[in-house]
């Protein structure tokens, strides 16, 4: 897939000395759902405002749709959508207002269809004349989506599109994004809900202490990171794991009830077979057993957690 | 990538929506945009026009409270292009929604378009709502009524760009009234609204001319009756200084992004 933004050795320090991104190199695909993934104060927003224009860069080059951010930045900008992470939205406006608005601040003609059928989608369209002052924050959470969508982005940046939104917002959502991503639009977002990025994303990346850590397509980052546990749970509890089944690297639960074997899924073997069968041997007998996989979360956790 | 030939011509779209935007809220807010400005200089002019008017004699030839009718006007003008510029950018910034102004392909020129434009365009209908209100007090006549739009224009657009200025630097809404209330205002009183230059003992005239607002009120009054406490052209230059000097501070804002773009 054609790169869609390009980022080269982004920089960021503030004015307080503190360095946000160190040196970001990134590539977006066109079309791709990409999930940014960081703990509190590691770049993500940084990283985003740069792109969009609201923060400026200290050293570092980003193209949008092929189009210098800085240089040509009407045009990068035009590619462009953005929803915040804050609810940041005009209180005595109408909806109706604010997203037409929105579409007329990038130099587009008035589409009352567009709006609508935006609205619509967004289960706006019976609040189309009240203030926003008036909407719950979910739906304020809409209204910034669709201001968003109002002037057609082929790019779209969703900052913790669900933070503080119920379940339903949250997979109304999800069922937003994926229509934007089956009609061209690539989709940046970054979240603190792993789950999301698990349900949503074609790529993950990893950010922390503004340096990207990881970029990975998510099904081979969760088959290349992925660890996966068989739990046994024995008949009787052990006192200790037997001196014969020293060689398979088994964990024994405080209780002595349950044995813990965790194996790479790349390997070749998995060493399941050898590990049953001495089981056996040793007459240990489970009355249950059950397989595990890390999440998302925990390959995250994991990422993160390794840095100094 | 390329997403094709892209229109890289001046965003008029974008200064539109702003423009509207803002005359949107002007409308939503009518009572506090419009009628109470002008209900409070109707109260200068029974105050000083009838009550105390009545007891001064004529200035210049000119009856008092016809005297004043300028310098009430530049009055509104001046506090209004302030506070509504001001409040234009201020807002936004004070809700975050400034995010999608920022992130929109409009240039800073075109911003400051927008939101100066509409103060701008409140504050010169003000202005002449204010001198319709007058000519029910006072009998008017103006003199010169291209130099008196052009003053009424100029002074409109200068301190609607000085009141985006403050509401970028306001980082509070005590901040955003304090050079209004504690700087402007004075300057607007002692500078001869209610009265001429000519009356002050020569040291406090000297002192006076120090007031830039001086020159502004004493360039409109000359177009209304033809008389000025100073040269009109010095006026005209004034306010010139004040405008380039306005236009110099927002470039640098706009080149180093100073509370917009860190």
């Amino acid at each position: 897939m054609q790169p869609v933004i390009e980022i080269s050795g982004l920089s960021k320090t503030y004015d307080t000395g503190f360095q946000a991104l160190k040196r970001v190199d990134l590539t977006i695909r066109q079309g791709e759902i990409f999930a940014l993934l960081g703990p509190n104060g590691a770049g993500k927003t940084t990283l985003i405002s740069i792109v969009c224009g609201l923060v400026r860069a200290s050293t570092g080059t980003v193209l949008a749709g092929g189009h210098d951010i800085v240089r040509d930045y009407r045009a990068a900008r035009r590619l462009i959508g953005l929803v915040p992470q804050e609810l940041t939205t005009e209180a005595f406006e109408t909806v109706w207002a604010t997203v037409s608005f929105s579409r007329g601040l990038f130099g587009k003609p008035r589409d009352p269809a567009l709006i609508e059928r935006i609205l619509r989608d967004l289960s706006l369209w019976d609040k189309k004349d009240q203030k926003i002052r008036t909407l719950s924050g979910g739906m304020k959470r809409r209204v910034l989506i669709a201001k968003a969508l109002a002037h057609e982005p082929r790019i779209l940046f969703l900052d913790e599109p669900t933070a503080g939104v119920d379940v339903e917002l949250r997979r109304d959502m999800w069922r937003l994004v994926q229509r934007l991503r089956e009609t061209g639009v690539t989709i940046i977002l970054t979240t603190h809900y792993i789950e999301e990025a698990e349900e949503m994303a074609d790529r993950v990346g990893v950010i922390s202490k503004g340096e990207i850590i990881l970029v990975e397509e998510k099904a081979e980052l969760m088959r290349k990171m992925g660890r996966k546990q068989l739990k046994l749970h024995l008949q009787s509890p052990l006192g200790a794991v037997p001196e014969a089944l020293a060689g398979h690297g088994l964990a024994l639960s405080t209780d002595g009830c349950e044995l813990v074997y965790t194996y790479d899924t790349r390997g070749e073997r998995t060493g399941i077979t050898s590990l049953l069968r001495d089981l056996a041997a040793a007459g240990i007998r489970f009355r249950d057993l059950q397989t595990s996989q890390s999440s998302l979360e925990d390959i995250f956790v994991g990422l993160v957690g390794e840095r100094p | 990538m390329n997403f094709g030939r892209m229109d890289l011509a001046m965003n008029l779209g974008g200064v539109r929506a702003i423009y509207l935007f803002e005359m949107a809220r002007t409308w939503r807010t009518l009572l506090q945009s419009v009628v109470s400005p002008v209900v409070s200089t109707s109260l200068y002019f029974v105050v000083f026009g009838a009550a105390i008017g009545s007891r001064i004699q004529e200035i210049g030839g000119v009856s008092y409270g016809a005297f004043i009718v300028p310098g009430l006007i530049m009055l509104s003008l001046l506090t209004q292009s302030i506070s509504n510029a001001s409040f234009g950018i201020y807002f936004p910034k004070f809700t975050g929604s400034i995010y999608e102004i920022l992130s929109a392909p409009v240039s800073y020129i075109e911003i400051v378009a927008g939101y100066a434009g509409a103060a701008a365009t409140k504050s010169v209908i003000l202005g002449l709502i204010i001198l319709a209100t007058a000519s029910l007090f006072v009998p008017l006549h103006i003199e010169h009524p291209f130099w008196m739009l052009l003053f009424l224009v100029l002074t409109a657009v200068t301190f609607s760009l000085f009141g985006f200025i403050i509401g970028i630097w306001a980082d509070g809404f005590e901040k955003l009234q304090f050079i209004p209330l504690l700087v402007v205002t004075p300057l607007i009183f002692l500078g001869g609204s209610f009265y001429s230059i000519d009356m002050l003992p020569p040291f406090w005239r000297t002192v006076t001319l120090f007031n830039p607002v001086v020159y502004l009120i004493s360039g409109f009054r000359w177009s209304f009756y033809g008389m000025a406490d100073v040269h009109v052209g010095i006026s005209l230059g004034m306010t010139c200084v004040f405008l380039a000097a306005c236009i110099g501070i927002l470039w640098w804002i706009f080149r180093t992004g100073y509370r917009l773009r860190p």
